[in-house]
């Protein structure tokens, strides 16, 4: 706001944004090296990802950048905000990335498909998430956006030889860019109906407009629509599907897995710290999105036979459950969405994780009928998978109940009975699809007989993927107050 | 004399072409790209009205950015339009149905 040139230069700026300077720093560095090392040597490349990750949570989590009293910091003209909420949605990134690393190098090895690109893009993607959940400008939201959704949109295509990956890239990219260009159209009104593009500015002077002003409702419309399409929520879910269905597994992961929490954060600056004014107008707004993709992904999965696709309809009922936490617009009701959506991206790393375990000889495990009769061949896969199912229905005892449980709590806090009400009940029909994989799994005879064979650091991984389903959920009050006070 | 409004009102036009672009065109994936660029376009044009007649020159910045992007994601839309090319000898919009479910 009053910053000078000189303030720019300021050594507190770069040490707030260290962390993205680590891994930008990391990416090209991983470039460079791909280039003088030997093919067979590419593991150089994924232990280098790794430590790329682990020392970025180190920089982030390190903390004591606050000044006494301040929740939160500024660095470069008030563009650029670190703050609890960012530092535990980073640190997760790291994690759940460092998990589809893991995963994913499985999934490549097997597929011919272990290049560095993935390791580049998916930092840059990185990147772009870290600037998104840090942003505090409509100019750094976008370019967030665009760092994220550029490296994603290339990623599907990663796979050059396939047809549907290809395909899944095109539709991926008119869609997201049109979510880009709605997003942006939004962003010109608020600018213009504000005179500002920094967050706080926006906010005064939103609270003082009020839902008079036709341009700025007519901005914050724009906006919603631009979030439900990052978000993947009814009616701007069509790119989902398909995109999870087209993309070779190992970036299906990654897309359901990670870009959610920044997806998240976007909501939570726009929404609440930059339109918190309007309140009463885009909580409408949400609540229809919350219903509708509430009731057509679960009602859309269960006619599925493609994993791929349930997950990815089972994905759009779980970012309406994301919308119903942020509705009310109250501190509790944001520590409950994004409890439910760092839960969501455990899951969902968990789950295609699994689908990538069972891929064998350059063939995707992609069909439901794949997972029949795994208890036979592996009983503790069997046993992973089962508790990733129960704790995306929502069963008690698993994580994902208290998540859903969370979120319907801060609807019903803010008197939202009816919204609440078909939560809950279509979360039991949600909970046919999940169990279907589970009855596969344990009544049905195997296709295949053979055993099911992967590294050390894959098992490793998958076991504590799938403990954390329980582990998380007997222990849950850590992680919920975690989130509970990244908001006060 | 021109006013706020009639800038707008260009903004809106050249962004619903965009829109409707998207929508109304199966035939060819060239058009698509072409209608995004618009829709980008259009956000420009509001932008650099607001900033001049708000008298602020923030918008304008923005501007740049915006068409900085724009360069960079017209690049990764022509890479992916030409490996689908390859992939499948076309690129008619009617024909992309692999996907379905």
């Amino acid at each position: 706001m009053n910053g000078s040139l000189l303030d720019s230069v300021n050594i507190g700026n770069w040490m707030l944004i260290a962390p993205e300077l680590w891994v930008l720093t990391m990416t090209c560095v991983i470039l460079f090296v791909d280039l003088y090392i030997k093919e067979e040597r590419r593991g150089i490349i994924h232990l280098l990802g790794m430590i790329t990750l682990i020392f970025a949570a180190i920089i982030t989590l390190r903390g004591g950048y606050l000044e006494e009293g301040a929740t939160q910091a500024f660095a470069f003209n008030d563009t650029f905000v670190r703050d609890r909420m960012g530092d535990v949605l980073k640190a997760f990134s790291y994690l759940v990335l460092a998990g589809v690393y893991t995963y994913a190098k499985f999934y490549m090895r097997q597929f011919s498909l272990f290049r560095s690109d993935f390791y580049t893009l998916s930092l840059e993607a990185l990147l772009g998430i870290m600037l998104l959940i840090s942003a505090n400008n409509l100019v750094m939201v976008y370019l967030g956006l665009e760092l994220l959704a550029l490296a994603s949109y290339a990623l599907v295509a990663f796979d050059r030889g396939s047809q549907r990956a290809s395909e899944a890239a095109m539709k991926y990219f008119v869609l997201g860019s049109m979510a880009s260009g709605i997003l942006l159209y939004g962003m010109s009104m608020i600018y213009g109906a504000t005179g500002s593009l920094d967050l706080a500015e926006i906010s005064t002077a939103a609270a003082a407009a009020g839902s008079g002003d036709i341009i700025l409702l007519f901005g914050m419309v724009f906006l919603v629509v631009g979030i439900a399409f990052k978000l993947g929520v009814v009616p701007f879910h069509m790119w989902i599907p398909d995109v999870y269905h087209g993309a070779p597994a190992a970036v299906t992961l990654f897309i359901a897995a990670v870009p959610k929490m920044a997806a998240f954060a976007m909501a939570y600056r726009l929404l609440q710290s930059g339109l918190g004014g309007l309140h009463v107008d885009w909580m409408q707004m949400l609540a229809v999105l919350a219903v509708l993709s509430i009731m057509a992904g679960n009602l859309a999965a269960i006619a599925q036979t493609n994993i791929k696709r349930m997950l990815a309809y089972s994905t759009i009922s779980h970012m309406g459950f994301v919308l119903l936490g942020m509705l009310p617009g109250t501190a509790t009701g944001f520590g409950a969405a994004m409890y439910y959506v760092i839960v969501y991206s455990l899951m969902s790393a968990a789950a295609f994780g699994m689908v990538i375990l069972l891929s064998h000889h350059g063939v995707e495990a992609e069909k439901l009928d794949d997972f029949k009769g795994l208890n036979r061949r592996n009983p503790w896969y069997a046993a992973i998978m089962a508790m990733v199912m129960f704790s995306m229905a929502g069963v008690p005892i698993f994580v994902g109940f208290f998540a859903k449980w969370l979120v319907i709590k801060a609807a019903l806090d803010a008197g939202l009975m009816w919204l609440a009400l078909l939560a809950v009940i279509f979360s039991v029909v949600g909970a046919f699809y999940y169990l279907r994989v589970v009855k596969l799994m344990y009544f049905d005879e195997p296709l295949a007989e053979s055993s099911i064979e992967a590294p050390v650091d894959f098992r490793a991984a998958i076991s504590i993927n799938g403990i954390l389903m329980i582990g998380l959920g007997i222990f849950s009050s850590a992680l919920i107050s975690v989130c509970m006070s990244s908001f006060t | 004399m021109l006013t706020l409004a009639h800038f707008l009102t260009l903004g809106a036009i050249l962004f619903c072409l965009g829109v409707a672009g998207i929508f109304v065109n199966r035939k060819n994936v060239i058009i698509l790209l072409m209608c995004i660029e618009l829709i980008l376009l259009a956000v420009n044009m509001n932008f650099v009205a607001f900033s001049r007649f708000l008298g602020n020159l923030d918008g304008q910045v923005f501007v740049f950015f915006i068409l900085t992007v724009a360069a960079a994601e017209a690049a990764i839309g022509l890479a992916i339009l030409v490996v689908l090319f390859r992939n499948r000898k076309t690129i008619n919009v009617a024909e992309l149905d692999d996907l379905k479910g």
